[in-house]
């Protein structure tokens, strides 16, 4: 008895932890995702039930005294009762899986309403682009591996993907939704409290799958919009010799030819845009904070933290390289 | 078996691995390939004793897949296809035929992308980093066909622009010193 | 016919001692010794790749399918130790996705679809009373190419040319844009090689069940297992082309330039997915419906008693086949496809839970009515039960659109698999190795190691997979290298790791057990444990020819039913194979046909076929180049042997066979 109750403290205790947490689907933090929570726990509760039942009863089948009885005719049909009855229980349990989930999934369509939003999400090997489109084109805002969004509106995801299948989710918003080159797949997702919440690609797309993360920023609509605002800016100005010394070798070396800074003249697309980098709290897609150490390790030599990215190494003199740093960190 | 079978069958083995597969190790970081190479090629065919000189004839990558494909990402990706088209030429010189202008060997092709060339070519150097020139070294002459077949890029996942790679006929580099 | 060496069991078997107590020539005797000439199984080299013995092969099946076993679990441990601490450098990216891919490839191909079907080929022909399993030279033909192509994924493996490409090669991934080289093309052809080799034994059960039972075996008097092999042969028939078309067309698509899978070009990366997993779904029927199969014939034995509700197991044995195929877009529901559809496919996925869940319910009556015995193989079973629900019922969670939208591509979906295929399929697998091993080596496996080996397997199952459940819960998805440590998943990951450890002790356990037992274990009788099927009506193992007469089936359960003076089949020759092809329905006797002899052109065609297959992932000449040899094969294979009134194949109206 004493094993059996240190085994169920074991289970709640680990059912417990699953709750908590950042990109746990038990810890909703938006319609969506609550719905899908709620639904989850009827499922689940239902279900440790029914096997709880199933296996007293085979342990009780098989351990019980056997009398002579067993053999008639009357027990046989006691037992077909039995199974019959089970497979109605069985069925009737089903039905309404079903029906829940078919109720639950029609909820889940993607709802509109007054403040509502829609960002681009183009999946890329191995980072996130998310585009706020605007009517003025030039008012567009890219801002890759970040996601902001307004507190309490349904935000509207468009997904496209440049290369390969990926699949975009946030466990703490809303269920999963792949990209699929060739195709726009829509989801949308809703944070009703404002936080940061983790999400990460949930479809293998090659080396670097495993740290193809990003970040969801949910605040309240006045700072979404100043955000957004802020990031239509152009790249800040350098203020220190040793910030514009970084921006000319940024301009002079292997930077410009995949990477973005609007006012300079790099404006390649191939990889994230660093207009305002300093401004993220992560880099990498997600994997590292956007701190000085881990921004000079990662530009030096990203494929010692992440084999196989599309990042080349850049063996720059430390000098050069310090001075490139104190410009992207003042990107802000 | 006996010791003489056993180390026949070793031996056999070894050299399977050892073949093995040049063309599918993915050189992410190819510290060999990062450094320039140690002398410029020549740019004719023409050397006293009649042997050019060595190193100039090394692809680091002429045998691996991955870095052709990345070769060929590269290629689209730096707009090489802007004057160049997918080999056919435009602004820039075909690729995918037998004429080379500055030499079809890898080293010529490394020197013409970083040094660029009269006419057009832009100058590289430190815009792309040494290892992904080898890479575009590799796709450039794999668009004539000078690669084996099984290292060839199939066809692309955009709308067809030519016969893939892996299909075209390897054609004999001419040096021809003119457009 | 000359005399021929006879096979190695005749080492154990002493005629006149098992079968006749008195020393005098009878007519059996005579009858044994012309059907031990007839049936020979050849020996030497040239012996080894001529044997068309249903139970040679079968072995042979049986062991190569638990080699790729083995070294695809030491792969799952080398995935474990990666996933042990967070951030782990032990395999980088590229071999972690090799290792991966290459797990869940020979996991799935190699040895879990090969080794159910080598136990049909093995027990089906004895079970349903035959002499050897029909289509004999297409069961040679199909373990070689089976064997060809495994040891060419294996051998990719060493060569850095493993698939990394997941075990379900997804396109774009696996197209010619983003997977370069040749990794992704072994692969796709190993699906050639595996799934060509299982739809020959498809065929060749299938026409054993139907056509050669020993009369009196009517359809509703069959084994339950060999109902679930009848099953598991459709399912293969219909399911296995789709994913040869897909692999078939993504090696066009890499090699030769198509556009099936460019949407840029018309096509579509999700008729990948569709084509993929219309196999995929019955695929994993396919490998747990013989598993059913067994559970049922070791209950039956450990309970002395026939399983409760024969016909509401069958029913739901065919239910399952049918349902399977209409449930593959639930490997879908996050590809944005309409709702209605899914809702369909919804619904159809909580449907396949009920006749499992009959199966279940039956299972446990039969346990209640009858007196179990506790042996290894029973434990087993109950293993099976324990772990297939839970993993059943985590399966019907999956069927809801909205929370497999939250848990796809996490590791509750690791979990859900393992529990099934592991507990639905490995565990009965495992059992019935313990239950026929007496009757394929006529060796005992030691009990007592038995069971100790099934509570360390059952315990390392449950300590690696379930925590797995609870980490897809927390947002941990699959098929990473690493993952950071700041979310919290070290500790469960470690606890799985360890878990996996357990399971390769238990691993290590079973292989001793069964080498021990193969070369010292307890003889066994006919019928050790007093089971009611065919098989154990005649010797262990059973000789070259199976059975001295061919029993007419008095019942259900054709040993605990036979009675005192059971009928046997006359009238077929004995000096030659000659076996009698019986009816679908109710097995009556129809006409006598001739199997073939020994002969090296089955293994020759396998080796061209191989060649063919394997130069083809290099170039399309290959094609071409492989009809002269094939069709030689084939016409060596095929050629008629002298004519005689007994020629192969002539089928001769019968006077009187029972």
């Amino acid at each position: 008895m004493t094993r059996l109750r240190i085994c169920l403290v074991v289970i709640a205790a680990s059912l417990v932890t699953a709750c908590g947490g950042n990109q746990a689907m038990f810890n909703p933090q938006g319609p969506p995702a609550r719905s899908i929570a709620s639904l989850g726990w009827l499922l689940l509760t239902v279900c440790a039930a029914i096997y709880v039942v199933v296996i007293a009863v085979a342990a009780w089948a098989l351990l019980r005294r056997r009398d002579d009885a067993d053999g008639l005719p009357q027990t046989t049909r006691r037992l077909t009762t039995a199974v019959i009855a089970a497979t109605g229980v069985s069925i009737a349990i089903l039905v309404v899986f079903t029906v829940s989930s078919v109720f639950a999934g029609r909820g889940l369509t993607s709802p509109t309403g007054p403040g509502a939003i829609t960002v681009d999400v183009i999946g890329h090997q191995w980072w996130w682009e998310f585009q706020y489109r605007d009517v003025t084109p030039s008012d567009f805002v890219t801002s890759p591996n970040e996601l902001h969004i307004p507190v309490g509106v349904p935000v509207h995801i468009k997904a496209m993907s440049r290369d390969v299948i990926h699949s975009f989710w946030v466990p703490n918003l809303h269920g999963k939704r792949d990209l699929i080159p060739g195709q726009v797949t829509n989801t949308w997702i809703q944070a009703d409290t404002p936080g940061t919440y983790r999400g990460q690609c949930a479809e293998y797309c090659g080396h670097q799958h495993a740290n193809m993360a990003f970040v969801v920023v949910a605040e309240p609509r006045d700072r979404f919009l100043s955000w957004i605002g802020q990031q239509r800016q152009p790249a800040a100005e350098p203020q220190s010799d040793e910030a514009r010394r970084g921006r000319d070798i940024f301009l002079q070396s292997p930077c410009m030819m995949c990477h973005t800074i609007r006012g300079t003249t790099a404006g390649a697309r191939l990889g994230p845009e660093l207009t305002h980098v300093g401004s993220r709290m992560t880099i990498a897609a997600g994997t590292l904070p956007n701190t000085r150490g881990h921004l000079g390790g990662w530009v030096a030599n990203a494929q010692t933290i992440k084999p196989g990215v599309r990042m080349p190494p850049n063996p720059l003199d430390p000098s050069d390289l310090q001075a490139v740093l104190t410009y992207l960190r003042s990107l802000r | 078996m006996n010791g003489r079978t056993r180390r026949i069958v070793i031996a056999a083995m070894g050299a399977i691995l050892a073949a093995g597969c040049e063309r599918e190790v993915r050189p992410f970081q190819d510290v060999s390939a990062s450094s320039s190479r140690s002398q410029k090629p020549a740019l004719t065919q023409l050397f006293p004793g009649g042997q050019p000189a060595p190193s100039a004839d090394e692809s680091p990558y002429q045998n691996n897949a991955y870095a052709m494909a990345e070769g060929k990402r590269l290629f689209d990706a730096y707009n090489c296809s802007g004057c160049h088209a997918h080999g056919g030429g435009g602004m820039g010189p075909a690729l995918m035929d037998d004429q080379w202008i500055y030499g079809s060997r890898p080293a010529n092709i490394f020197d013409t992308i970083i040094e660029g060339r009269p006419n057009g070519m832009p100058s590289f150097r430190n815009r792309i980093p040494d290892q992904q020139v080898w890479q575009l070294v590799a796709y450039v002459q794999a668009m004539s066909g000078l690669a084996p077949i099984d290292v060839l890029p199939g066809r692309s996942d955009h709308m067809r622009y030519s016969t893939p790679e892996n299909a075209r006929r390897a054609e004999t580099p001419k040096l021809t010193g003119h457009p | 016919m000359e005399e021929k060496a006879l096979n190695e069991s005749e080492e154990r078997y002493e005629p006149v001692e098992r079968y006749e107590p008195t020393p005098d020539v009878t007519a059996d005797s005579r009858l044994r010794e012309q059907l031990e000439r007839a049936w020979y199984v050849p020996t030497g080299l040239i012996g080894w790749f001529s044997v068309v013995d249903h139970r040679t092969i079968g072995k042979r099946y049986i062991v190569t399918a638990f080699c790729f076993f083995i070294f695809a679990g030491l792969l799952a441990a080398l995935m474990r130790i990666q996933l042990a601490v967070p951030n782990n450098h032990f395999l980088g990216p590229d071999l972690y996705n090799q290792v991966f891919t290459t797990h869940g490839t020979i996991m799935m191909f190699l040895f879990a679809v090969p080794v159910m079907e080598a136990m049909g080929i093995y027990l089906v022909p004895l079970m349903v009373g035959a002499r050897n399993i029909a289509f004999p030279r297409l069961n040679v033909f199909s373990y070689f190419v089976y064997l060809f192509g495994g040891v060419m994924l294996v051998t990719t493996m060493l060569l850095n040319t493993a698939p990394d490409v997941g075990w379900f090669a997804y396109t774009p991934l696996s197209g010619p844009d983003f997977a370069p080289g040749k990794r992704a093309d072994f692969w796709a052809q190993m699906i050639t090689f595996t799934e060509v080799s299982g739809l020959a034994v498809a065929v060749e059960l299938v026409a054993t069940i139907f056509k050669t039972r020993a009369p009196g075996m009517s359809l509703n008097r069959m084994p339950l297992f060999v109902w679930s092999m009848l099953v598991t042969s459709f399912m293969v028939i219909f399911a296995m082309p789709s994913v040869v078309t897909a692999s078939a067309i993504l090696l066009l698509d890499r090699l030769v330039g198509t556009q099936f899978y460019n949407p840029a070009e018309g096509g579509d990366n999700l008729l990948w997915q569709h084509l993929f997993w219309f196999f995929g779904h019955p695929e994993v029927y396919i490998i747990f419906v013989p598993a059913l199969g067994m559970v049922s014939s070791i209950i039956a034995t450990f309970t002395q008693r026939p399983v409760f509700g024969y016909t509401a197991m069958v029913i739901s044995l065919v239910a399952t086949g049918f349902i399977g195929f209409g449930l593959w877009v639930h490997h879908m529901f996050a590809t944005g496809l309409p709702q209605l559809g899914l809702t369909y496919f919804t619904a159809a996925s909580m449907v396949i839970a009920i006749p499992s869940g009959v199966q279940i319910f039956c299972w446990i009556a039969s346990l209640w009515r009858g007196r179990p015995r506790f042996h290894t193989p029973l434990l087993f079973v109950l293993g099976f039960i324990a772990i297939f629900v839970l993993g059943g019922l985590s399966g019907v969670t999956l069927a809801s659109v909205p929370f497999d939208l939250q848990v796809h591509d996490t590791y509750y979906v690791v979990a859900h698999f393992h529990y099934v295929l592991l507990g639905g399929a490995v565990f009965p697998l495992i059992g019935g190795i313990y239950y026929w091993f007496p009757k394929m080596t006529g060796r005992m496996m030691d009990d007592a190691l038995g069971k100790v080996s099934f509570w360390v397997l059952f315990l390392g199952f449950n300590i690696t997979f379930f925590p797995m459940h609870i980490l897809g819960f927390e947002g941990m998805p699959r098929r990473v290298y690493t993952y950071p440590a700041e979310l919290g998943w070290g500790t469960l990951n470690l606890i799985a790791s360890i878990g996996a450890g357990l399971l390769v002790v238990g691993g290590v356990l079973l292989v001793y057990n069964v080498v021990r037992s193969y070369t010292s274990g307890a003889i066994a009788t006919d019928n050790p444990w007093n089971a009611d099927t065919l098989e154990w009506g005649t010797s262990s193992p059973p000789p070259v020819y199976n059975f001295l007469h061919i029993p007419v089936v008095e019942g259900r359960n054709a040993l605990w039913d036979r009675s005192e003076e059971q009928p046997v089949v006359v009238g077929i020759r004995s000096d030659c194979r000659e076996v009698l092809v019986t009816d679908v329905m109710d097995a009556e006797p129809s006409n006598k046909c001739s199997y073939p002899e020994p002969t090296v052109w089955p293994f020759l065609c396998a080796v061209v076929t191989s060649l063919f297959f394997i130069g083809s992932i290099f170039t399309p000449w290959s094609v071409p180049a492989a009809i002269l040899p094939l069709a030689v094969t084939l016409i060596g294979w095929f050629w008629p042997k002298s004519e005689s009134a007994d020629a192969p194949g002539v089928r001769k109206p019968l006077k009187d066979a029972a």
